[in-house]
Formats: structure tokens, C-alpha cells, sequence
């Protein structure tokens, strides 16, 4: 780990950028192996797949390059390194790794491993408290994805005029006739990595996955047939205004189902209500929240990915312009 | 070496400060962003690391199986590196913007240009 994150201070940032998509596997991997597989699972498509992505598309539009700082780096590395001394002398009284009596393995813990059978009948515990004992935070999560959403909606949607689209429209589609096998091959693959999200979506309380991961996955299966086909193309095969309003749809769901378990005499977001069996009723819960989850976080990526891609896509038709 | 049994906080500790180098020492907007991920990413694996239980399993009820590892930290984390893309993706955002607006996104440039303006 620590090999990968050293080489982070070059300074072309295209190095960068893969450097911090490995440094992202390199951790998942880590998360793997300390038993938080879905922790791993959304660390993988997130921290490896789309940041970097997003990433590299905002460096094409920022520059390539870093240039050398020119004050010199003491006071910044004397600061550093005072800051760790103490962390590390603050962690002489942390309870050693994999210590079973430690204070974080007392408290509510025991009660979701040795109840939540009963109490949710959802296999996967971290489903249970992600979707059911803690669905107000999550609810509050997914509202802060949107938010992000809309944040950088209002910083980057560019106004698209109607006319411009045909003309470049032809001259885009011989320029990806050329990657012939590529095209065909990610039409192949785009169905596979769809299901594979659906899987990971209504799997969830089983196994690992559930809404998050499921948007993520169906967000990079999107982004590819994008990147592949073309900005246009695939504008016309998912509707701007659609994906914005699934992505509010998905947070009013949520919302929703909270009123719902309400109006049934039951708490917000309490699913036991929802039908006359409590378990039923949480498995119910469970899997229609997931499905808002899912449904904010994959409009949400594709927001932020089509937005920083239009910017781009009218920056470089504005220096098309200059030039002629 | 009773010490040993600390060691995944100091990975931790290097990651984070390896971080916070890169964010306080880099005047590159982008170069800062890659940097608060690393920080955020320390912040993740110390909560994960907090709640491994040897000898316990993921968190997934089997027959059979007595011993598992802490779901809890794994709920928060999970959430958290989603909401931490989509934050990623906001500061990518402005830097965008400052750069159009700006034509640069080194901070030294970018306080040049604003004092030059006063």
C-alpha cells in the first residue's frame, strides 16, 4: 500500500490518476481480506472505476501537467510529520487489531449479530442495519448524493443548442466506426454488466451488494456504452431530464415508504407494519428501499458523468471554432 | 512484542499523513483532490480495521458459524465511500470551473490573478 500511494507525488497527473485507481483495488483488496466484503465490493467499481474516471475527464479539461511548487516543502512535511507522531502516540491505548473484547464489539453490535435473524430474517447483517436498524442515516446518505448531484448540475449543465447536434453528429459516427472490435465487444459485455447490477440488487440481503453497488455497476455499464458509442448516441438512448427525474424519484421513494410504514401506526421507516407478517413486512421494506438506493445512486453517476462530458464536449467545439 | 498488535492504526496513520501532505504542500487543485481521497480512504480502512475480529467471518449469518466480524463500522463506510464520490465528483466540479474561469487551477496563479483584481 504504501509503495502506491509514494508514487503519488509525480507530477504528470495522468500518472497520478491510475496510480490512485490502484491505490483504490489495492484497499478494496484490504477490505477483503478484514471480512467487509460489501465495504470491498463498492470500494472496487467506486475507488478503482468511476473516480478515476471522472478524474481523468476533468484533467482533460484542467491541464495535464503539474507545475513545481515553488516554496519550499519544510514547514508542510515538519507539520506532517508532528501530526503523525501524535496520532501514532494516540493509538498506544487503542485496543489491539482483532481483539474480540475491544469497546467497538460491545454496545449495540452484539444485538444486530444475535438478533437480527429474528428480528429482520435477512441473512446479510450489514443489509439489515444498512436498510432497516439504520435506515434513517441511510436515508439522510442518499439525500446527500443527490444533493452532490444537483451541485454539480447547476456547476457544469451547459445549454445545448438544437442545431450544432446534426452537424457533428455524422462527423462523430465515422470517427467510431474505426474501433470496430471494441464497439462489438461492449455490446456484448453491456447486457452481462446490466444483469450483473440487477443481481447485486436484489441479492443484497443474501449476499453481498444491495443499492449501492447495483447503481454504481449500472452507472459504469452506461458510462461504457458512452465512452464507446459516442456522447451523442448515447444521449439519445437515456433522456437527460429522465435520469434527473429518476434520480429525485429515487429519493422520494425512499421518503415515501417512511410515510407509508407511518400512516400503518408504525415508526418512520419502520417496516414490521408494511404487512401482517413483521418479517415480511421488513423484507418487503428492505428490498423497495434498495431500490430507491439504487435507482438515486445510478442516476446520480450519470449525472455527474454526462455533465463533466458535455462541458468538455462544448469547450472543445469552442476551441474547434477558435482555430478555424 | 506486545506493540506489534498496533500496527493497522499506523498504516493508517502513514496513509492519512501522506494525504494530508499532498493537500497542504501541492498547489494543483486536482493533485489536492487525489489527496483528500487518499486521507478519506485511511479513514476507511481504520473504521473497517477496527471492527475485524479474529478468528470471526464476514458478516454474513451462516449455520454453523459463531464468530463474526462487526457489521456496524461496515454500514458507515459503505455509505460513506458512495456520499465520498459524489463529493469527489462536486470538488472536481468547481475546479473545472475555476479553471475556466481563472485559466488555471494552481493556487498560486489563482491568488496572483485575485490581488492583481483588487
Amino acid at each position: 500500500m504504501g509503495i502506491a500511494v509514494a508514487i503519488v507525488r509525480m507530477k504528470d497527473l495522468v500518472a497520478v490518476i491510475m496510480l490512485a485507481g490502484i491505490y483504490g483495488l489495492l484497499s478494496a483488496s484490504f477490505f477483503v481480506a478484514m471480512d467487509a466484503v460489501d465495504v470491498a465490493f463498492t470500494e472496487a467499481s467506486v475507488g478503482a472505476g468511476i473516480s478515476s474516471l471522472l478524474m481523468l475527464v476533468a484533467i482533460t479539461m484542467t491541464g495535464r501537467s503539474e507545475h513545481p511548487t515553488r516554496h519550499k516543502p519544510v514547514l508542510a512535511l515538519v507539520v506532517v510529520v508532528i501530526t503523525g507522531a501524535l496520532l501514532i502516540y494516540g493509538t498506544l491505548d487503542m485496543p489491539y487489531f482483532g481483539s474480540a473484547d475491544a469497546p467497538i464489539h460491545g454496545h449495540v453490535a452484539p444485538r444486530y449479530i444475535n438478533d437480527s435473524m429474528q428480528e429482520i430474517g435477512v441473512p446479510n447483517i450489514v443489509t439489515s442495519v444498512l436498510a432497516s436498524y439504520r435506515a434513517f442515516d441511510t436515508f439522510g446518505e442518499v439525500v446527500v448524493i443527490f444533493t452532490a448531484g444537483i451541485g454539480v448540475l447547476t456547476l457544469l449543465s451547459v445549454v445545448r443548442l438544437p442545431e450544432d447536434v446534426t452537424k457533428s453528429y455524422s462527423l462523430n459516427d465515422s470517427m467510431y466506426e474505426q474501433q470496430l472490435i471494441l464497439r462489438i465487444v461492449t455490446k456484448m459485455l453491456i447486457p452481462f454488466i446490466l444483469l450483473f447490477a440487477l443481481y447485486v440488487q436484489f441479492h443484497g440481503e443474501y449476499g453481498p451488494g444491495g443499492g449501492f453497488q447495483a447503481g454504481v455497476i449500472f452507472a459504469a455499464a452506461i458510462i461504457l456504452y458512452a465512452m464507446v458509442f459516442g456522447l451523442r448516441t448515447s444521449r439519445r438512448v437515456i433522456n437527460q431530464p429522465f435520469i434527473q427525474l429518476a434520480a429525485a424519484m429515487g429519493v422520494l421513494f425512499y421518503g415515501s415508504i417512511g410515510l407509508v410504514s407511518l400512516l400503518n401506526g408504525g415508526n418512520f421507516l419502520d417496516y414490521s407494519v408494511l404487512n401482517a407478517d413483521p418479517i415480511a413486512g421488513q423484507h418487503l421494506g428492505i428490498l423497495l428501499i434498495e431500490l430507491g438506493v439504487g435507482c438515486t445512486v445510478a442516476s446520480v453517476m450519470l449525472i455527474i458523468f454526462f455533465n463533466f462530458a458535455g462541458r468538455r464536449e462544448v469547450q472543445q467545439n469552442r476551441r474547434d471554432k477558435e482555430t478555424k | 512484542m506486545m506493540l506489534m498488535g498496533l500496527y493497522n492504526y499506523w498504516i493508517v496513520v502513514v496513509l492519512m499523513m501522506i494525504g494530508f501532505y499532498i493537500v497542504i504542500a501541492h498547489g494543483n487543485l486536482i493533485k489536492k483532490i487525489v489527496g483528500l481521497t487518499i486521507f478519506q480512504t485511511s479513514v476507511f480502512i481504520f473504521y473497517i480495521s477496527t471492527a475485524k475480529v479474529d478468528g470471526g467471518t464476514a458478516p454474513i449469518l451462516v449455520e454453523g458459524i459463531n464468530q463474526y466480524s462487526n457489521p456496524l463500522p461496515h454500514v458507515l463506510i459503505l455509505t460513506a465511500i458512495v456520499v465520498g464520490i459524489a463529493t469527489t465528483a462536486l470538488g472536481l466540479a468547481l475546479a473545472v470551473r475555476i479553471k475556466e474561469a481563472y485559466g488555471s487551477i494552481e493556487e498560486q496563479e489563482i491568488q496572483k490573478k485575485d490581488n492583481q483584481s483588487c
